[in-house]
């Protein structure tokens, strides 16, 4: 709420925020009756809703809820999967993200994500920042050390590995290694972060960093959150969408689904009952 | 990035971006190349050898029923000439299975040796013991077979000592290695779940082994078994340099023989390519490799059965 | 009979097949490598071998072997790696991916000497080209293809999912990806897999009877012209490797000393495999140290 005109520095001309944005708040995503299937698995049900911008949404709920298969058919990371096929919308600016006419490489470019699993390559820090800019065309030498030093600091690992950027990235401790992935997405300037489980894998102190950095990220990014951690959802996001067996039950601000949410099965599920 | 003050549509379709996917499409053109080379050369081999193995029917007038049931083998005899398989396809058959007799108790009984009995140091020894005899060349087994086994046949049983017996004990333990190892993934490859059930009710090891084990495994025992018979069958200079290469049926497996193979290494050097004696050279490598088609679909189906 | 007493037998039964695997292989090695290791000295590797007369070296043969093989590889390797890429990343299920499944397996399967009557029609008799090292390089080729691709697939499947997800997930297309995460990760088990191969490549000999021949000209070994008839690098000469050596001097028999030259051959042929298969585990696993260790 107060965030929206800081924004200035994600931008983007007003001019092409286009006929979606009906609400007051900026919208980055507009979910359009999504159904996501895996064979004959019919994994998300008639899925809408709206993500706003700089705002943290988190998906919650038990597992094979279907939302990490939501949230990895936003960058379309699904088509790794054979057999997965969706249908309706996911409006982006003034694109439908699963439509066929998409150019998946330069959509996962602007809508990074980072895994459960720290996966940095086995390279050194400073090479796997680099790694996707020079595919990317960019080769001079200041310019990728510009980038590497401004995505660090973002990803507030700088400070930790600044003389040791050419060590095996494999030799940082998981939480380094999760901000190292986060840094290496931010990288590539996107504008909507995916973090799917980010926290998950790391130990209580790594984990408070990385929802500290979250904080942070927010005001530049648009960032959507998997988690399995109710106190990490009602700690770091603004807006929670709750999901069961493939259905959005619901979504709202935080607050409200965790203090006075308005369905049976949300309040069965934070509060510990089942999943 | 002046990208973004490009529309998303600017951005993100895929006609307004062709170069990336240009690439990409370069790259999956190259390996579909080499896929493609496969299927090429799978399908020549075939038409080539399919057809020429044919011209002997067809264009010499050589009779089909004879070349497969007449015993008679004498393409260069200038008056009657006799195109009779049934010698080399009876050794080829013969060889393969007495060899596979030999070699899948001793494999399958090594594979449960290195699973069952002493996984510890069975692992540590037979395991590079089982790799190193996979790569010793088939030559170097024949010529072991020619130097060591053949004399000591001619001394032990008598005769010349090249026979159908040498050529099993070669082949046998060529094979060996091939049935070995594919013996113990099938072994490994069984669920704990199954030996610790039947440890439980009280069976011994044995019984285990027997009762539960070997049948369960049963499928990809007998592809290792397959697998090992195709090799046997399709070896060529091992068992020519010690089978003896006589054209006539073998009575006894002390009797020299010859096989499919043999009698292709012998003659193809100093035949005229295209002559009749040529042509039904040809003839005996189609069996060959409608052998290696029947091999395959064997283990196919043997691999469908498969439980674990 | 007792149950007990059953399991005692089996068990013994079984530590004899074990003893008994064992002793082939030390009987084997011990006995090529005891009668070869006598032979071996440095005029017998290096002198051109002798069509009748004893005293004849393998220098020529040795030479032969090495540089089928690595005409070979030259060939398998490009092809392999394509192949296997296209199995292990872009292959839908359906049909071709089937097909080639299957040509595959036909490959793999075929008996060397019908790849090196393949070889005889195509390469020596349809090019022109005669006895050559070329045409018996390419039919090894064909012999060794279905090898590599499996190596190349298997070793691009065993490499971590969430590094091609890391890479897609940045924006990178997955051409680049796999040149650039997928095939670096696979490399140690690709070259460990090539090596071994290699060692089955330089034992073949029946796929090479019919197509680079049992005979070498006369070489100059200080001639490197490619294109010159007498320099040994010429890839339109015939060329009879080590393994085909073995089997000649034994079959046709003409020169007295058959049974010294084979051993000595058989045990250069046995060393060098050794050292394909120590070498494949060696690399293998320091590649494999350099690039997960954190330096």
């Amino acid at each position: 709420m107060k965030i929206v005109m800081e924004q200035k520095k994600d931008s983007k001309p007003l001019t092409k925020q286009s006929n979606i944005e009906k609400e007051n708040k900026p919208v980055a995503l507009n979910i359009k009756k999504l159904n996501i299937y895996y064979g004959d698995n019919h994994a998300v049900k008639d899925v809408s809703f709206s993500i706003e911008k700089n705002a943290v949404t988190a998906l919650i709920g038990p597992s094979g809820c279907g939302k990490s298969t939501f949230l990895r058919s936003i960058n379309r990371m699904n088509d790794l999967i054979p057999g997965a096929r969706s249908t309706g919308g996911i409006i982006y600016e003034d694109v439908n993200l699963i439509g066929d006419d998409i150019n998946v490489v330069a959509l996962r470019k602007e809508i990074g994500m980072v895994f459960q699993k720290p996966n940095p390559f086995p390279k050194s820090i400073y090479n796997n920042i680099t790694h996707a800019l020079k595919f990317n065309g960019i080769r001079s030498k200041k310019k990728l050390d510009v980038i590497v030093e401004e995505s660090l600091r973002k990803a507030a690992l700088w400070d930790e590995v600044k003389d040791r950027l050419h060590e095996s990235a494999l030799s940082l401790s998981g939480g380094q290694q999760q901000r190292l992935c986060i840094a290496r997405t931010l990288a590539m300037k996107p504008s909507i972060l995916l973090l799917d489980e980010p926290a998950s894998a790391l130990d209580p102190i790594s984990n408070a960093k990385i929802e500290d950095l979250i904080m942070e990220l927010k005001k530049e990014y648009t960032i959507i959150i998997v988690t399995h951690n109710m106190h990490q959802a009602s700690r770091i996001s603004d807006k929670t969408a709750f999901f069961l067996n493939g259905v959005l039950v619901e979504f709202d601000q935080t607050d409200k689904i965790f203090t006075n949410p308005s369905k049976k099965d949300t309040e069965d599920y934070i509060t510990g009952r089942f999943g | 990035m002046d990208n973004k003050t490009m529309t998303a549509s600017q951005r993100l379709l895929k006609k307004s971006n062709k170069s990336l996917l240009q690439m990409e499409l370069r790259g999956k053109s190259i390996v579909l190349i080499s896929a493609l080379i496969i299927i090429t050369a799978t399908i020549s081999i075939t038409i080539f050898l399919g057809t020429k193995g044919l011209q002997a029917f067809f264009n010499n007038g050589v009779s089909l029923y004879e070349f497969l049931t007449s015993t008679n083998w004498n393409p260069t005899n200038a008056e009657s000439p006799a195109y009779g398989a049934v010698p080399f396809i009876v050794g080829s058959f013969a060889v393969t299975f007495l060899s596979a007799l030999i070699a899948a108790p001793l494999g399958i009984g090594g594979a449960i040796f290195m699973t069952e009995i002493a996984p510890s140091w069975g692992k540590k020894i037979l395991q590079p013991v089982i790799e190193l005899l996979v790569g010793i060349p088939s030559v170097v087994y024949g010529f072991i077979g020619l130097s060591v086994l053949v004399p000591f046949l001619r001394d032990s049983v008598g005769g010349q000592g090249f026979s159908l017996l040498a050529g099993m004990i070669v082949l046998s333990i060529m094979i060996l290695p091939t049935v070995t190892s594919i013996a113990t993934d099938a072994m490994s490859s069984l669920p704990k779940g199954l030996r610790e059930s039947s440890y439980a009710i009280g069976a011994t090891r044995w019984q285990t082994i027997w009762r539960v084990l070997i049948p369960a495994a049963m499928p990809t025992l007998l592809t290792a078994v397959v697998l090992g018979m195709a090799r046997a069958f399709g070896e060529a200079l091992a068992v020519q340099m010690v089978i003896g290469n006589v054209r006539t049926l073998p009575s006894a497996i002390t009797d020299p023989s010859a096989t499919l193979t043999t009698i292709i290494t012998l003659n193809m050097g100093h035949t005229t390519f295209g002559s009749v004696e040529n042509n039904v050279l040809w003839s005996l490598a189609l069996i060959l490799l409608a052998m290696s088609f029947i091999f395959i679909i064997l283990i196919r189906y043997l691999s469908s059965r498969r439980q674990f | 009979m007792n149950s007990k007493v059953t399991d005692r037998i089996a068990t013994s039964i079984f530590y004899l097949i074990a003893a008994t695997i064992v002793t082939v292989l030390v009987g084997l090695l011990g006995y090529i490598i005891f009668h070869g290791f006598s032979k071996l000295n440095l005029e017998f590797l290096t002198s051109p071998s002798s069509s009748f007369r004893a005293g004849g070296g393998i220098g020529n043969q040795l030479f032969n072997s090495f540089y089928i093989l690595f005409l070979t590889m030259v060939f398998t390797v490009p092809l392999g790696l394509g192949g296997g890429i296209y199995m292990a990343e872009y292959a839908r299920p359906g049909r071709l991916t089937n097909a080639i499944r299957t040509c595959i397996e036909v490959l793999a399967s075929l008996p060397s000497i019908v790849i090196g009557m393949f070889g005889l029609l195509m390469f020596v008799n349809l090019t022109g080209w005669g006895y050559s090292i070329l045409g018996g390089a390419l039919a090894l080729t064909v012999f060794n293809l279905p090898v590599m691709v499996r190596v190349c697939e298997d070793a691009l499947r065993t490499v971590q999912r969430d590094q091609k997800e890391a890479s897609l997930a940045l924006g990178i297309t997955h051409w680049h990806t796999i040149k650039t995460v997928l095939l670096p990760a696979a490399f140690p088990s690709i070259l460990t897999g090539a090596i071994l191969a290699s060692g089955r490549v330089f034992g073949e000999a029946a796929a090479l009877l019919f197509t680079a021949g049992l005979t070498t000209p006369t070489l100059d070994f200080s001639n490197w012209n490619p294109f010159d008839s007498t320099s040994p690098l010429n890839v339109f000469r015939p060329a009879e490797t080590l393994a085909v050596h073995i089997w000649a001097v034994n079959t046709q028999g003409l020169i007295p000393d058959v049974r010294e030259v084979a051993d000595g051959s058989s045990a250069v042929l046995i060393i060098s495999v050794l050292i394909f298969n120590l070498l494949a585990r060696w690399i293998g696993s320091a590649v494999h140290k350099k690039i997960t260790a954190s330096k």
